[in-house]
């Protein structure tokens, strides 16, 4: 392992970056703005690279550490470190974020270097939560993160976007308030210490386990988001510009999943394990009900949004079951989600570009006019509805047989999903794509270009090379994923 | 990796390259180019498995990993070959059939814009199919099976502007899926109780597994795991109550209905379920339930083939009626009938398709029995090859479906399984009814009048049910004067390629797949069931089996069924008139189809498009938005409202309440003292 501290260039390069894009100024400059933007985003990419090539795949330990003090008199650093958990989200925002820029480059023709540099910046401080060790430095770049997104919704989206705007933030910051006090609590318990690992191995009563559990469920759980906790996940996808949902859905509800993999479980383990019937039943509402709620959804965003929650579902389902197959499920869900949802609203989004609509029902025949795209909208449609040979699949997969294990009735209703994410994914393609053209506007659409071709090219090929080849995946989470498992097992009481 | 080894991955993926190249570079390479690479690609999928087959009878089997997909827990994921006589007698099938189909395709599609999108199709069709029956694992079984319901989807809906098609597509996709459940909880099971997805592997633990009760519900292990694989059958084999989507399907161009709902796909359940032997060996309830389901769709899917119109729908029907016969045999051991019967249907069945297609292109897209009549003259070879091919399907001796669908009946009547009277009633009547609808498609399409080149009646005043609501640019039939006419080489070579094997393939491999050692140590027959065993004692030959085939009652029962048929469509056109009034009911159910559609239509799409409204509406919009978030930001904003009246903003209000404030600290502070 070299010394170059990879964490810190994924987490600043972004955000430095995105300043410097911000500095370009007017939209005058609005071509500079986005040759940078790219350059920005290639070079975060390309220093995440070596954190996935050169991770030692054998061991549960934290990764690529670094570590200065930061406010010492409260004993808070800057404390960044990777495991097999969390080192595929570092990659994978990285890699997203340079299908944004993509995705913006023609559309967004008005304050192009403050749209760029609010994704690149909410790229690195994303970053830093996938990578902080630090409760604080993982609590400040949680925050954080908001203010981007916020922005981007509220600035760039749609014509309800104020109410959609304030909705996320109001919710997400409620949630996340009592996250604070459970972190300054453990610091007390921890005899003045931040450091998330050390809190691992705090041992804890009941009660407060009970507690902190709660404080830190309310957190993650909007952020998932988890039925009931839910609502303003639509009203956001639908007002936010394309690329604003595609970080939403393919990196923001992450964090949350995330949240509860390392601070939840192991931090209090005995509450965890006693919730963990109630997570269930959680999980599998947001299953069943969240996809029968897609399947009558008439805005093509929508029922993305809602099929991300159901999905997301999945991903609560593989965590609370404690076993390693449903957990590895849950995690390589997360990864297959960020593809493939990201693609599902980078399909819509090229639809919405030439026909400034999302209703379903302005839609039909596509196909005759846009096959090219079709063909693209299929594959993540299939993918989107678990069919093998897509990335979609595998997570569902191994958390039905997870949850076999577990209970059987537990699989039966997680299994429905089959049957109602292929019913509401493909249904809206029917009546996009299939059938007569449906109007002079779809009559008139022009397929997509070679910079559209590009991206959703580059995410066919991530949920195909996922699906048949699963195995690099997998391999590096087995060791934490264990680890994680192990330590769940033992009581902290 | 040895040659062989090289050879069993040339297999699948040579239609793989081929539907690679005609997919995504099908513009520049042009259609000649498409059906050229793609037709390559089977025939070299063909040769190349009968070098395998050849291998395989050499008693060369192989089982072994090509890569590993993914670990996970305890559990090891792989993607691998099990090449053994099932396997190869398989691979044989699906190439041959699926070369054939290609070939016939140049000549249906030629017209058709979409013409490489199509080669492209079925060659991953191929690739897909060959990759379901060459895996030594569920998961590649899985696979399999999905990828092969994706090309079927993508091919019923084929065109994709007609209504019907797109409606079909999706509705085949949907119970498939619901197939699917079963399937991937029956899988589910084998993981968590045996450990491993691999065949041979979960197969040694098989009375480890039936000694078992699954935890939670406390059934037997083994009956829930057989039971949830079958549920995956009965999707993809079209068994009742899961069969709505077939007769559906038959919107896709002909050419994937003779090979992917006819001759293949719509078999892979019979493979599944003949593979699964060692375990469906281990539970008679699940065997009985099998044996229930096969009979039921054998004989009741046979009626609705007699009510049809359209050629396509009949032998749509007749396929449904045959996957019961060979799910009957799954159910009484005889697993070997089972796959041997399949292996006949799909050349006779295939070639009546392709018959069919024929005789649509000679009628320019007309599908009507009721416009046909007389073809024979213009058409002889589709004429010939379909007598044979109809021979074959209602059993005639010497014919191949005789002597599979012979050793079935055989079978159901040496059974003792619980079903297995209720089965010799179905299927004993089932070979009346084949007969009868058979016979009644083929007089009513070559013989008696010719019917053709008037008007299109038929359609204009035909609105009461979906098979004839069919686009005008795939329907125009013939204009009047104008005489059908017998299709290019293209398509009736390869009726006579099949017509020879439906002829012939019966007589030459009975003995060995029956009662020789052709299956041996692949398909495993339990010592409590009685399997073929009663009939092999009994054989002495296909000539004799033939012989004594015409002493018999299914004998009788088909030839009832043709001259019924006969007197019926051909002396007598005014009887089944009459019959259709006087019994108005019965009809009215068959042509609605026992209302199965109507049913699903209202309470599985309606009910879910209605829990998804309710949910919907008052779950999320009235009571977690309405109530819950907006109404707290309502509070908030209501108790902030009700505060800023006091906010006046007049000095003399806020000293008089700073006045009143003072006075009462002021008592209470005195007081406390």
């Amino acid at each position: 392992m070299t010394g170059m501290p990879f964490l810190s260039l994924a987490i600043w390069i972004p955000i430095l970056g995105g300043l410097l894009v911000l500095a370009t100024g007017s939209d005058r400059n609005a071509p500079l703005a986005r040759s940078l933007s790219m350059l920005v985003a290639l070079v975060g990419f390309a220093v995440t690279i070596p954190l996935f090539t050169q991770f030692d795949a054998s061991s549960s330990a934290m990764q690529f550490s670094e570590f200065l003090p930061w406010i010492p008199r409260f004993n808070i650093n800057y404390h960044l470190g990777v495991d097999g958990i969390s080192v595929l989200f570092v990659l994978l925002n990285a890699f997203i974020t340079i299908m944004v820029v993509m995705a913006g480059w023609q559309v967004i023709q008005e304050k192009v270097a403050q749209y760029m540099a609010a994704f690149l910046i909410m790229s690195g401080l994303m970053n830093g939560i996938f990578s902080a060790l630090d409760g604080i430095l993982f609590y400040v770049f949680f925050e954080a993160s908001l203010i981007p997104l916020y922005l981007v919704i509220g600035i760039w989206g749609g014509a309800n976007r104020v109410y959609a705007a304030i909705k996320f933030f109001l919710y997400t910051l409620l949630g996340s308030l009592l996250m604070l006090i459970a972190l300054l609590y453990l610091f007390m318990q921890a005899g003045g210490s931040f450091s998330i690992l050390d809190w691992h191995k705090l041992p804890l009563a009941m009660p407060a386990q009970t507690l902190i559990f709660w404080a830190f469920l309310i957190a993650f759980a909007v952020k998932v988001p988890m039925w009931p906790v839910h609502t303003w996940l639509p009203d956001a996808h639908v007002e936010a510009p394309t690329g604003g949902s595609v970080v939403l859905a393919a990196i923001a509800l992450k964090l949350g999943a995330y949240g509860f993999l390392r601070f939840s479980l192991p931090i209090v383990p005995d509450a965890s394990q006693a919730m963990a019937p109630m997570m269930i039943a959680l999980s599998l509402v947001a299953v069943i009900y969240i996809g029968f709620v897609a399947l009558v959804q008439t805005d093509m965003k929508k029922l993305v949004a809602y099929s991300s929650i159901s999905h997301m579902g999945f991903v609560t389902l593989g965590f609370f079951m404690f076993n390693a197959i449903g957990l590895e499920g849950a995690l390589v869900q997360m990864i297959s989600h960020g593809f493939v949802s990201g693609a599902m609203f980078l399909c819509i989004g090229v639809l919405y570009d030439r026909m400034h609509t999302r209703n379903i029902a302005d839609y039909g025949g596509v196909v005759k006019t846009m096959p090219k795209f079709a063909a693209f909208f299929m594959l993540f449609a299939m993918a989107n509805a678990g069919l093998p040979g897509t990335s979609g699949f595998i997570g569902e997969f191994m958390v039905v047989l997870g949850a076999v294990q577990f209970n059987f009735w537990v699989a039966f209703a997680a299994a429905t999903t089959l049957i109602l994410g292929a019913a509401y994914t493909l249904w809206m393609y029917k009546r996009v794509v299939f059938g007569v053209v449906g109007n002079s506007h779809v009559a008139e659409l022009e397929d997509i270009g070679a910079r559209e071709f590009a991206f959703l090219g580059i995410l066919a090929l991530c949920v195909l090379a996922m699906g048949l080849y699963p195995f690099p995946f997998t391999e590096v989470m087995h060791a934490s994923v264990n680890e994680l498992l192990r330590h769940v097992a033992v009581s902290k009481l | 990796m040895t040659d062989m080894q090289k050879l069993y991955l040339l297999v699948p993926l040579a239609p793989l390259a081929g539907a690679i190249l005609a997919g995504l570079f099908g513009k520049a390479i042009g259609r000649a180019g498409a059906h050229i690479v793609t037709i390559l690609g089977v025939a070299v999928a063909l040769v190349a498995s009968v070098v395998i087959f050849q291998d395989v009878q050499a008693g060369n089997t192989f089982n072994g990993t090509v890569y590993t997909w993914m670990k996970s827990g305890n559990l090891t994921f792989e993607v691998g070959f099990l090449i053994d006589s099932l396997t190869v007698m398989m691979m044989l099938v699906v190439t041959f059939v699926s070369l054939m189909v290609h070939i016939y395709t140049i000549g249906y599609m030629h017209e058709d814009p979409g013409y490489q999108r199509f080669f492209s199709y079925i060659s991953l069709f191929t690739f897909s199919m060959l990759m379901l029956v060459m895996s030594n694992n569920f998961l590649q079984l899985f696979f399999g099976w999905e990828a092969v319901g994706l090309v079927s989807y993508l091919l019923i809906g084929f065109w994709y502007e007609r209504p019907t098609a797109i409606y079909a597509n999706l509705k085949a996709f949907l119970v498939n899926r619901v197939g699917d459940f079963g399937f991937l909880l029956g899988i589910g099971l084998i993981a968590a109780y045996a450990g491993s997805l691999n065949y041979a592997e979960v197969f040694a633990k098989g009375s480890e597994l039936a000694a078992q009760d699954m935890a939670v519900t406390g059934w037997p292990l083994i009956t829930a795991i057989c039971i949830c694989l079958f549920i995956g059958a009965m999707g993809k084999s079209a068994q009742v109550p899961l069969h709505v989507w077939l007769p559906d399907s038959m919107e896709g161009p002909t050419p994937i209905s003779a090979l992917i709902h006819a001759a293949t796909m719509v078999t892979a359940g019979i493979f599944m379920v003949a593979r699964m032997s060692p375990l469906f060996e281990l539970s008679d309830v699940a065997l009985s339930f099998v044996l229930v389901i096969g009979a039921t769709t054998a004989l009741f899917m046979g009626f609705l083939g007699i009510v049809q119109n359209d050629v396509k729908r009949v032998v749509a029907y007749s396929t449904l009626s045959q996957l019961g016969y060979m799910t009957v045999a799954l159910g009484v051991s005889a697993y070997s009938a089972a796959v041997f019967h399949l292996m006949t249907h799909a050349f006779f069945k295939a070639l009546l398709f392709l018959g069919a297609g024929s005789v649509i292109i000679g009628m320019h897209h007309d599908q009507d029995m009721r416009n046909m009549g007389g073809l024979w003259k213009y058409m002889p070879i589709t004429w010939i090859t379909s007598l044979l091919g109809s021979l074959a399907l209602i059993g005639f001796p010497f014919f191949a479906g005789f002597y599979s669908k012979d050793s079935i009946i055989e079978a159901v009547h040496a059974s003792s399984i619980p079903g297995a009277g209720y089965a010799l009633f179905c299927v004993l009547a089932g070979v009346f009814v084949t007969a009868f609808y058979s016979f009644r498609m083929y007089f009513l399409v070559f013989h008696g009048k010719e019917r053709f080149g008037n008007n299109h009646g038929h359609h204009d005043h035909e609105g009461d049910h979906d098979d004839e609501e069919v686009s005008a640019d795939h329907h125009h039939g013939l204009a009047p004067g104008q005489k059908p006419h017998e299709s290019p080489w293209v398509v009736t070579l390869p009726l006579v390629l099949l017509a020879i094997p439906s002829v012939v393939i019966g007589f030459f491999t009975i003995e060995p797949m029956l009662f020789g050692d052709w299956f041996k140590g692949v398909i495993h027959v339990g010592s409590n069931h009685v399997g073929l065993s009663e009939l092999a004692a009994n054989f002495h030959g296909p000539v004799a089996m033939a012989l004594h085939g015409v002493q018999t009652a299914p004998f009788w029962l088909a030839m009832g069924g043709v001259v019924l048929a006969w007197f019926f469509y051909m002396v007598r056109p005014d009887i089944p008139a009459a019959i259709q009034r006087t019994f108005r009911p019965v009809h009215a159910l068959l042509e609605n189809k026992y209302f199965f559609d109507r049913f699903n239509e209202i309470v599985f799409a309606g009910g879910s498009r209605l829990i998804g409204k309710g949910l919907w509406k008052a779950g999320d919009q009235a009571i977690i938005d309405g109530i819950a978030v907006n109404g707290t930001a309502k509070l908030v904003g209501w108790v902030a409202q009700i505060s800023r009246l006091f906010q006046t903003g007049h000095l003399y209000q806020y000293a008089f309440a700073m006045i009143i404030g003072v006075f009462i600290l002021l008592t209470f502070w005195f007081n406390l003292i």
